[in-house]
């Protein structure tokens, strides 16, 4: 049937070690055209259908897009854009179950297509090898490009090859080693301009030395229709004998170059570069007439699918659509739906996922078609898997360590060069999985890895914390030292000080005037000392509260003597002495918590105590609403005890008695604070913020008001959690009211007060 | 006689020959410290918990160093018990559950809306893993948490969640096949939308 | 619709255990036929027993591990341990030496090990060498004189009575075999004079080299299905053979190679007994590291041995060895420039 002569390869072909030859299967899917499936009811676009970070979306839900329009750009070098593939409006944009082995869900878009099929503005050029190199490159990145062999790389990468490294050889993948598949096939034999036309526009960017395609010997019509499309260019078309899998990129590489690409580095760093040729058509698409991908050629196969055949399917037409339109028809057990081929395609857990830029094929086996593998039996270790593989593992010994979970030994057998073809598994006499064993490992050793780095970040911060603490221990207990030594120092002077000042406050012509100097020494005094409580300078304090008081006295004595003598002295006499009395309050005040604070034992910082006694102070809702909770869970706890089992009880029992201290220590906390705010209320010391806690109702208003919203759409399961946290939200806006109105009346108080004062 | 002076002398000359060599092979390739721990420490989870009973991991692998149990760590889990059993050249034994249960991976979350910013949990994580300060909004960096549950006592108003992280399809990986349901049956597994 | 999930692969090669271990023991019927036909209805009547046996046994020790037994049988393993057993005892063995050999190579030698795949000593083997150094006297004294050299065969009634009720066998039905003889002849006798003993024949021996011819026919076949590899077989016989070649030029002092090659068990243990592959080794190199220690531990324990045939003990010596080998001839993995031999040291990535 085939004229040797033609199929013959001038050019010398070498060999790869191993390899199998599995039953072809082709006819049952190449002897028909590419035929093109009405448009499909809606399309589901998975945003990552490429290796690298998934695109950025640029459209907006309820958008109406154009044909070949771009929904989503590339994001980053690694990274592939997305494109409308009818025009449409995009209905939503979320998670849908795509086309991987796990079965879960990514991020989709999904296009509803308005039947029109119109497509946007298109940039056609005509005179395509005159075009620069970056222009190609912008063309291609734009056109969302990415593998469509099956691995899925941003093709515009492989078209930037880093300036060191020159191409010596751009190999053509048109091998479809893989039974059943015949996508590649078929393009060839009717579109193998296109292909040419593209390997040119490459090679215009990469300039290799030599182009050759490498393709099997079971494609005799595609081979003669390449030998027709090369005419008169230099590119060679080069006859491979059928054996799977000749077409993996090492090992295609290695058939045409006998130069093997070292393990862990990509061909381009041997000088090669590597595209199959529905990707290379693609390129030629974009270039020529602008279209981005937005369709591919799949094989549609198996015996369950009656009009077996090869489509232009659009990307994002879910598969169960697809294959009904082909006279599908459902085995009644045992179904399968295989995304790729038999060797290294995945089944698929939902029939609707969406076909994406690497779906080369869709096989829908028959009843005795590729039939289950019967349960594995023992390994007799007789090695027919390592003379299949093709990468030269031992492919039995990796399954004798993936079963003992022996990770090191596993890698450094070298697991990670398996390119999990299957041939091993494939001629295995006892049936046993073994590529699945593989896959399993390698993710426990990648996780192993990824967990192992964490741990080893976690030491690191756990010594630094360490360190941290350590040193900040030295620190206080330095400044601690040297406070003391200042604080005795301090006291003698003040001592000696105090007896001097004593002698002018004798003299007074303006008892007022006279006071208001030495009370603003005492107020620089207790500047000096307010920020500094924690230091323990309780001796000082009380000397600066035993000297307001003293003057405080005075000050009584000479309103008095006032009101008798001097009336118009009276109002500024009788402001000096609030203001005094004011001041020794604060005096006696920063005296207690100094010896409060002192009591307790200081866990934290400087800025942090400090901050705490303020918090405390103030936060007393904050506190009241933790009592409140502390007191309701204990009480849950306690109706739990009550009903309890007896093998609970005892952990409720303690569950009760924790929450118990909780809410002692709770109501405790309240109690001080409201002590302590009393306080703070009777002598005025703080200005209440108003902007701030005006601030704060804002807030806490708005979020009410969203959370009615919510309540209002929300679904009946969330009406409960809503409502709770409706009510929660009321009552915090109630207090945050409250504490406005209560900070605007002090407020009005202190500025009459001033004002009386003042005049 | 002399057959017995003759035994002796060579005994006692290997003895001193075999003793030189290795009092010279003592002092010429002594290992200082203990590397035996560092060894620990690195098969440990490094989440600084405390379950085990020690205030950290080094000084449990210091333990484990000094004869303690090697199943104390609930973290590590089982996996980590089987590789202290391999370095050691000891037995497994199963997961000592007075120090807890092994559980997935989780990562501690604040409900910003209850935080009063009292930064008691960032005193007591062990490995700062939360970062804010007074006053301020506790956040919990979630690369960083290991899980170790030492945020979630302290907080007055009890506002950490414990959570599950789910990762997506990019952190999962193959399950390892099933052997066969042939145990105790005499015909191979009937599969029916069963995965194997 | 629900769908299975199932791990790719889907399709699967031709090839099955079961098959293969039925394609050996169909390989074995030459030298059937031809120990039929020398040696009279010993063999045939052995390998049915042992069979019964070796089945038997495996019943009963799957029913204790409480695993399926049609599974288990189904992949012929314990067919052809007592096969090659059948093959390898004396013709006229008591019933009890079969028993015994077969019963502990299944039991002790293969299940509690594991069963199929799990075991590091060749079933047969171990259960051969058990009752060659158990029952000595029972495993020389009843070889079969070859059938030229007497009136006909025994018939099989009298093979039956021979091997079950013990009744001794007229004399001159059993007998020495060809390397036994010479090597307790040679010490005293000149080669031509031992060589002109009838049991040697016209050619090596007479019987024997038939036998192994038929054997050596039946491994071809076995090569050329791909079901046994070359490196083992080949390397067993090199390895038997030039020490012999070397050290054999001397036929008064030492058995001439031709006799070592085609006398004995040779060229049954290195076809069907040396490729067993759980014992063997898994590389290729291994392999042929592995057959040639056989071989030339088979020819040291020949000549300066007590034994006369030495293959079991050979064999098994070498499957001490086989996991030893495996870690130090791994081949290079493609994208590497060199093998990575020996155990991962510590420090390595």
């Amino acid at each position: 049937m085939t004229s040797s002569n033609i199929i013959a390869s001038t050019r010398e072909v070498y060999d790869f070690h191993g390899g199998i030859h599995p039953e072809e299967m082709k006819s049952l899917s190449n002897q028909t055209p590419i035929t093109k499936p009405a448009i499909p009811p809606k399309l589901v676009l998975p945003l990552q259908q490429h290796i690298g970070k998934p695109g950025k979306i640029i459209v907006e839900i309820g958008q109406k897009v154009l044909k070949g329009q771009m929904l989503a750009e590339a994001d980053g070098f690694i990274s592939a854009a997305l494109h409308a593939p009818t025009s449409g409006l995009i209905e939503s944009i979320g998670d849908h179950p795509i086309a991987h082995p796990s079965g879960q869900s990514d991020t989709c878009l999904t296009l509803i297509p308005d039947g029109e099929d119109r497509w946007c503005e298109l940039e056609v050029c005509e005179d395509y090898l005159a075009l620069a190199v970056n222009e190609i490159q912008r063309k291609v990145t734009e056109a969302g490009i990415s593998g469509m062999g099956g691995a899925g790389f941003p093709t515009a990468v492989k078209l930037h090859p880093p300036k060191q490294a020159k191409v010596n050889t751009y190999i053509l993948n048109a091998a479809e080693c893989e039974p059943y598949i015949t996508s590649d096939d078929r393009l060839l034999r009717e579109r193998a301009n296109d292909v040419i036309a593209g390997i040119q526009i490459v090679a215009s960017i990469l300039k290799p030395k030599e182009c050759l395609i490498g393709i099997e010997d079971n494609k005799p019509e595609a081979i003669l229709a390449l030998r027709e499309a090369v005419f008169g260019t230099d590119i060679e078309v080069c006859v491979l004998p059928t054996k799977y899998p000749s077409g993996g990129e090492k090992q295609l590489i290695k058939l045409l170059t006998d130069k093997e690409v070292p393990s862990g580095k990509i061909p381009a760093d041997i000088g090669i570069v590597c595209q199959n040729v529905a990707t290379v058509a693609a390129i030629y698409r974009a270039v020529r007439y602008g279209e981005p991908l937005i369709s591919r050629i799949t094989t549609l196969t198996g015996m369950n699918i009656h009009q077996r055949g090869n489509v232009e399917a659009l990307l994002g037409t879910p598969i169960d659509w697809l294959i009904s339109q082909y006279d599908y028809r459902p085995a009644t057990k045992n179904q399968r739906l295989i995304m790729g081929g038999p060797m290294m395609g995945f089944t698929l857990m939902h029939s609707d996922v969406p076909v994406v830029k690497t779906t080369n094929c869709i096989l829908a086996p028959g009843k005795k078609e590729l039939p289950i593998a019967p349960p594995a039996q023992a390994c007799i270790r007789c090695g027919l898997c390592a003379d299949a593989c093709p990468a030269e593992l031992l492919p039995q010994q990796l399954y004798w360590f993936s079963r003992s979970q022996e990770l090191e030994k596993a890698e450094h057998h070298n697991l990670f060069d398996c390119i999990e073809c299957g041939a091993c598994s494939f001629v295995c006499p006892s049936s046993i999985p073994l590529v699945q064993y593989y896959r399993h490992t390698k993710g426990e050793i990648r996780q192993h890895k990824a967990d192992l780095l964490k741990s080893d970040q976690a030491r690191e911060r756990f010594e630094a914390r360490q360190l941290r603490l350590d040193r900040e221990k030295e620190e206080k207990d330095a400044k601690r030292k040297a406070r003391a030594e200042a604080a005795a120092k301090a006291q003698a002077t003040k001592k000696a000080a105090g007896e001097s000042s004593a002698a002018p406050s004798g003299d007074s012509n303006d008892p007022v005037r006279m006071f208001e100097p030495k009370s603003s020494e005492v107020s620089q005094q207790e500047a000096n000392t307010t920020p500094e409580i924690e230091t323990v300078d309780l001796e000082a304090l009380k000397l600066a509260w035993d000297k307001a008081q003293s003057k405080l006295d005075k000050m009584y004595d000479a309103l008095e003597d006032a009101k008798a003598n001097n009336p118009d002295n009276v109002a500024k006499l009788t402001r000096a002495v609030e203001k005094n009395q004011m001041r020794v309050n604060q005096a006696k005040l920063a005296w207690n918590k100094a010896s409060e604070t002192k009591a307790q034992p200081l866990k934290v910082e400087t800025e942090t105590t400090e901050q705490i006694t303020k918090i405390e102070s103030v936060d007393i809702e904050a506190l009241e609403l933790a009592l409140g909770k502390a007191e309701s869970k204990l009480m849950k706890l306690q109706s739990a005890l009550d009903n309890a089992k007896p093998e609970q009880v005892e952990k409720l029992t303690r569950a009760v008695e924790k929450n118990k201290g909780r809410v002692e220590s709770a109501s405790l906390a309240v109690n001080q604070a409201r002590t302590s705010t009393k306080t703070n209320n009777e002598t005025e010391i703080e200005l209440p913020d108003l902007p701030a806690l005006e601030l704060a109702f804002e807030k806490a208003d708005s979020k009410l008001a969203k959370l009615q919203n919510a309540l209002d759409n929300a679904q009946p399961d969330q009406v409960e959690k809503l409502t709770r946290a409706v009510d929660k939200n009321k009552v915090r806006v109630e207090t945050a009211e409250n504490a406005v109105l209560a900070a605007r009346a002090m407020l009005a108080k202190t500025v009459t007060s001033t004002e009386a004062g003042d005049s | 006689m002399s057959v017995i002076v003759t035994a002796i002398l060579a005994l006692l000359g290997l003895a001193m020959a075999f003793g030189a060599l290795l009092g010279f092979a003592a002092i010429r390739y002594k290992v200082e410290g203990n590397p035996i721990i560092d060894e620990i420490d690195s098969l440990l989870p490094q989440t600084q918990c405390g379950q085990c009973g020690h205030p950290g991991c080094r000084p449990y692998a210091e333990g484990i160093a000094a004869g303690e149990d090697i199943n104390k760590c609930p973290p590590g889990g089982e996996a980590t018990i089987h590789a202290l059993a391999d370095l050691l050249d000891v037995d497994a034994p199963e997961l000592d559950a007075e120090h807890g249960e092994e559980k997935a991976k989780q990562v501690a979350v604040i409900r910003e809306d209850e935080c009063i910013g009292c930064t008691k949990c960032i005193q007591a994580c062990p490995i700062d893993a939360i970062m804010g300060s007074a006053k301020h909004m506790h956040t919990v960096i979630e690369s960083e948490c290991t899980g170790c549950d030492l945020c979630v006592e302290p907080c007055p108003v009890d506002c950490i969640d414990m959570v599950t992280l789910d990762k997506g399809h990019a952190a999962w990986h193959w399950d390892p096949p099933k052997p066969g349901h042939i145990i105790a049956t005499d015909k191979p597994s009937r599969i029916e939308g069963v995965s194997i | 619709m629900s769908l299975l999930t199932l791990s790719s692969p889907h399709s699967k090669g031709p090839q099955s255990t079961s098959n293969m271990m039925r394609w050996v023991i169909a390989f074995t019927i030459p030298g059937l036929i031809a120990q039929t036909i020398f040696f009279g209805w010993g063999n045939i009547h052995n390998i049915l027993w042992c069979s019964l046996v070796a089945l038997a046994c495996e019943t009963v020790i799957l029913m204790l591990r409480k695993r399926p037994i049609s599974f288990y049988l189904n992949d012929y393993s314990a067919v052809v341990t007592a096969v090659l057993l059948g093959l390898a005892l004396p013709p006229f063995a008591p019933w009890w030496v079969s028993l015994v050999a077969t019963s502990f190579a299944i039991v002790f030698a293969k299940h509690l090990y594991g069963g199929m795949g799990y075991n590091p000593f060749n079933p047969a083997m171990v259960g051969y060498a058990l009752v060659l150094v158990s029952f000595p006297v029972a495993m020389t004294t009843n070889w079969a004189t070859p059938a030229p050299l007497l009136d006909g065969v025994p018939s099989l009634a009298q093979t039956l009575s021979a091997i079950w009720s013990g009744t001794p066998l007229p004399d001159g039905f059993t007998g020495a075999t060809p390397l036994d003889f010479y090597k307790n002849e040679i010490p005293h006798s000149l080669s031509e004079t031992v060589r002109e003993n009838p049991i040697f024949g016209d050619m090596f021996s007479l019987g024997w080299e038939w036998v192994n011819i038929a054997f050596l026919s039946g491994g071809i076949g076995l090569l050329l299905l791909k079901i046994i590899p070359w490196h083992t077989p080949v390397a067993v016989l090199l390895g038997l053979g030039i020490p012999s070649l070397l050290l054999g030029h001397d036929a008064d002092q030492t058995t001439p190679l031709m006799i070592h090659m085609l006398s004995g068990a040779t060229m049954l243990g290195a076809f069907f007994i040396a490729t067993d592959p759980v014992t063997s080794c898994t590389t290729k190199l291994g392999r042929l590291v592995f057959g040639f220690g056989v071989g030339l531990l088979t020819y040291i324990i020949r000549v300066h041995g007590g034994y006369p045939d030495a293959f079991a003990f050979a064999v098994l010596l070498m499957n001490f060895a086989a996991p030893f080998i495996d870690v130090y001839t791994q081949p290079r993995t493609f994208g590497y420039d060199k093998a990575k031999r020996g155990p991962k040291t510590r420090g390595e990535s």
